[in-house]
């Protein structure tokens, strides 16, 4: 489906799909990031946690080009970019899944996923075409719980929701997919549903990056996890080396042990 | 993209439904189909049932009243005719009203459009497709200016299109004249509403629109049933081109019918304004259910939100629906200048603009945006014209008239708003 170079090479922690170095930003007087370094690998699940102000949307709306960074280098699969708008991002295989969702609740699940993106012939629009394709990003998901993909976005439920939102982000050839806490607010089947989606995303080669406060969930599906504490990346580390006590810690005092920002850094 | 875990989905192929839509093969039974429809009924979404029984229910009652005038030929060509401005004007007011908006100035838009149409055929004497144009052209300029008023300065569109309503009617009676009426006794356009098609190629035209119909049906669901896309169980598709055809050629052979009071004249065919409404009618519903312009007018009454961030430039399609509001006001206004042969100061004003919001609203568009189709102009406008027409048969006092068309109007909208609440809860 890509370029032939990448099927090649397996999916490898080497090269990470989106590296941030030293990443500043500002909003007047206040500073927001502080220094961010950030790697996020294809098939991976990076979950980016920290206490509300930390800097977490800062930060994906900064990935997102919502917000251009004031200072600092992002390389995505290894080359540098500018990220100075959504259209950039997007162009890059960046896909951002917010917390309200952005569905159209008249529309159904096709049209909502090619939602100003739609194929056309001529000026006709290509519903046959539209919907083979959201089947088959759907099936590829393994998504079960949509009984007709000509579903109205309102008869949905929450999970279901989440569901399509991410689906639609799939749909871009996206290689990077950013979740804005997608479990807040489902119940614990719809969760299951959800995570287990983000588990299949991953699985798929995307790079994902999971945005949560919620510890199991981090648990559940991470493989890396990066604390943010107010504005500074206090660690980006395998899942396997940190247990919930210290990401706690790291949350709320930016330290846990040997891991997390040297004290002086705290200072200022 | 690696696909090394995408196992028992891929190998069913690409284009078999993946599993876990069972709805969608489900659907595919008479059965499945008729389930689908009462959940949306319990969801809330009546679509056009309350207009279809309004429309059968009006009819029993007033043909009770009325046996030997309501249900005859001369009767139903009236009917007929005098819904069609009211239904060109829903048809339009059905673009803005999927947006969440409102435009309570496209009544007297139609009335300055006729009236543009009237100076120009009557004082200027240009030919009546210069005439024709000029009015349409005049609605679409008004109708730029509404909508950049709404759309990039932001006022509400009710406080625009009410201080429109004020303003036009002025304008309108600048260009008619005080006191004065303006004659239009151009035949071309006289003809729209007072001429008929010949009988003839009344029927030709019928069975044309029968057998397109049909053909484009059977063609979609095949296409459909091909690819394994969701589609609809054959038997419905017949049934409903079976009532379609049943509907154009019942109407056709009332319409054949001389309906002329004296033996002497002939009065046959179907008026020329019914098949220029079929032709909008079409033209409405391909813009807004095939084509990205009306795929992202639904989406901006959904969640003006969702599709700006989708990429969606919300400011055209709000200009562009009020552009085509108040072009089709312009023809709605072409139309009632044929059937009166004359534009009146007043034109448009009035019940006009209240007869095709209950038109639209009747037919099943939601004043809360998102939901609705051009057919709903026409059904809703027939439920209206019937109203009129069958409370002008029983000599009903005019008080009586205003009274209950505004209930009509208050109850179509409130069984909107109670679908709306319906269909919020059902979700939970």
């Amino acid at each position: 489906m890509s370029a032939p170079v990448e099927s090649t090479t397996p999916p490898a922690l080497e090269r990470p799909t989106l590296s941030l170095r030293g990443v500043n930003k500002s909003f007047g007087a206040v500073q927001v990031l502080h220094d961010v370094h950030l790697d996020v690998y294809p098939g991976k699940v990076t979950a980016l946690v920290g206490d509300n102000g930390a800097g977490k949307s800062t930060l994906i709306k900064s990935i997102a080009g919502i917000h251009p960074i004031d200072s600092g280098t992002v390389e995505f699969e290894g080359k540098p970019v500018q990220l100075n708008g959504p259209r950039d991002a997007a162009r890059l295989g960046i896909e951002v899944v917010y917390q309200d969702l952005a569905l159209a609740d008249n529309l159904d699940v096709v049209q909502n996923m090619f939602l100003g993106r739609e194929r056309k012939q001529g000026i006709v629009l290509d519903e046959a075409s539209m919907e083979e394709a959201a089947r088959d990003t759907l099936a590829k998901l393994s998504v079960r719980t949509l009984k007709s993909v000509r579903q109205l976005v309102s008869s949905l439920s929450g999970g279901q929701r989440q569901t399509v939102a991410i689906a639609k982000a799939v749909l871009w050839e996206s290689k990077l997919v950013i979740l804005d806490e997608p479990t807040a607010a489902l119940g614990v089947a719809q969760t299951r549903q959800v995570l287990d989606l983000v588990r299949r995303l991953a699985d798929t080669g995307h790079a994902v990056v999971f945005i949560t406060h919620n510890m199991v969930d981090v648990f559940e599906v991470a493989d890396r996890v990066a604390a943010l504490y107010l504005g500074r990346v206090a660690a980006d580390v395998p899942i396997s080396d940190v247990d919930r006590t210290q990401i706690i810690e790291l949350i709320t005092s930016g330290r846990s042990g040997e891991l997390g920002l040297a004290p002086d850094a705290l200072e200022d | 993209m690696s696909s090394n875990t995408l196992t028992a989905a891929e190998a069913s192929g690409p284009h078999k439904p993946a599993a876990g839509f069972e709805g969608d093969r489900q659907d595919n039974t008479v059965g499945g189909a008729v389930r689908g429809y009462l959940n949306k009924l319990r969801a809330g979404d009546l679509g056009a049932l309350p207009a279809i029984l309004g429309i059968i229910v009006l009819g029993i009652f007033f043909t009770v009243l009325r046996p030997d005038t309501f249900l005859t030929p001369l009767n139903l060509s009236n009917l007929l005719v005098q819904a069609t401005p009211i239904i060109v004007l829903a048809m339009g007011l059905v673009f803005v009203l999927l947006l969440g908006e409102i435009d309570l100035s496209a009544g007297v838009i139609s009335g300055v459009c006729s009236a543009v149409l009237a100076q120009l055929l009557v004082q200027v004497g240009v030919s009546w497709p210069i005439a024709v144009l000029a009015a349409i052209a005049t609605g679409a300029v008004i109708g730029v200016f509404t909508g950049t008023l709404v759309g990039i300065i932001g006022i509400p569109s009710f406080v625009v299109t009410l201080a429109l309503f004020l303003g036009f009617q002025g304008v309108t009676l600048r260009i008619i004249g005080q006191g004065g009426t303006v004659p239009v006794r151009e035949p071309v356009i006289r003809a729209l509403a007072n001429e008929n098609v010949p009988v003839t190629l009344g029927w030709v035209l019928a069975a044309v629109v029968a057998v397109a119909y049909a053909a484009f049906e059977l063609w979609r669901w095949r296409s459909l049933k091909s690819r394994g896309l969701a589609h609809q169980p054959l038997a419905l598709v017949v049934a409903r081109v079976v009532l379609i055809a049943a509907v154009v050629f019942g109407v056709t052979a009332i319409l054949s019918v001389d309906r002329a009071l004296a033996a002497a004249i002939d009065l046959a065919g179907i008026p020329y304004a019914v098949p220029l409404v079929v032709v909008l009618l079409l033209v409405a519903t391909f813009v807004l259910a095939r084509t990205a312009f009306g795929r992202h007018v639904y989406a901006v009454g959904g969640n003006a939100e969702a599709a700006r961030r989708a990429g969606i430039n919300v400011t055209r399609i709000r200009v562009a629906a009020f552009m085509i509001s108040s072009s089709l006001a312009a023809i709605s206004g072409i139309l009632a200048t044929s059937r009166l042969s004359s534009v009146t100061p007043d034109a448009g004003a009035g019940n006009t603009l209240l007869y095709a919001v209950g038109a639209a609203v009747i037919g099943g568009t939601s004043l809360f945006g998102g939901r609705g189709k051009a057919r709903d102009a026409v059904l809703g406008g027939l439920v209206i014209a019937i109203i009129n027409n069958g409370l002008g048969l029983l000599g009903v006092a005019a008080y009586l008239n205003f009274i209950i068309t505004g209930g009509v109007l208050l109850l179509a909208a409130s069984v909107d708003a109670l679908a709306r609440r319906r269909a919020a809860t059902a979700r939970r």
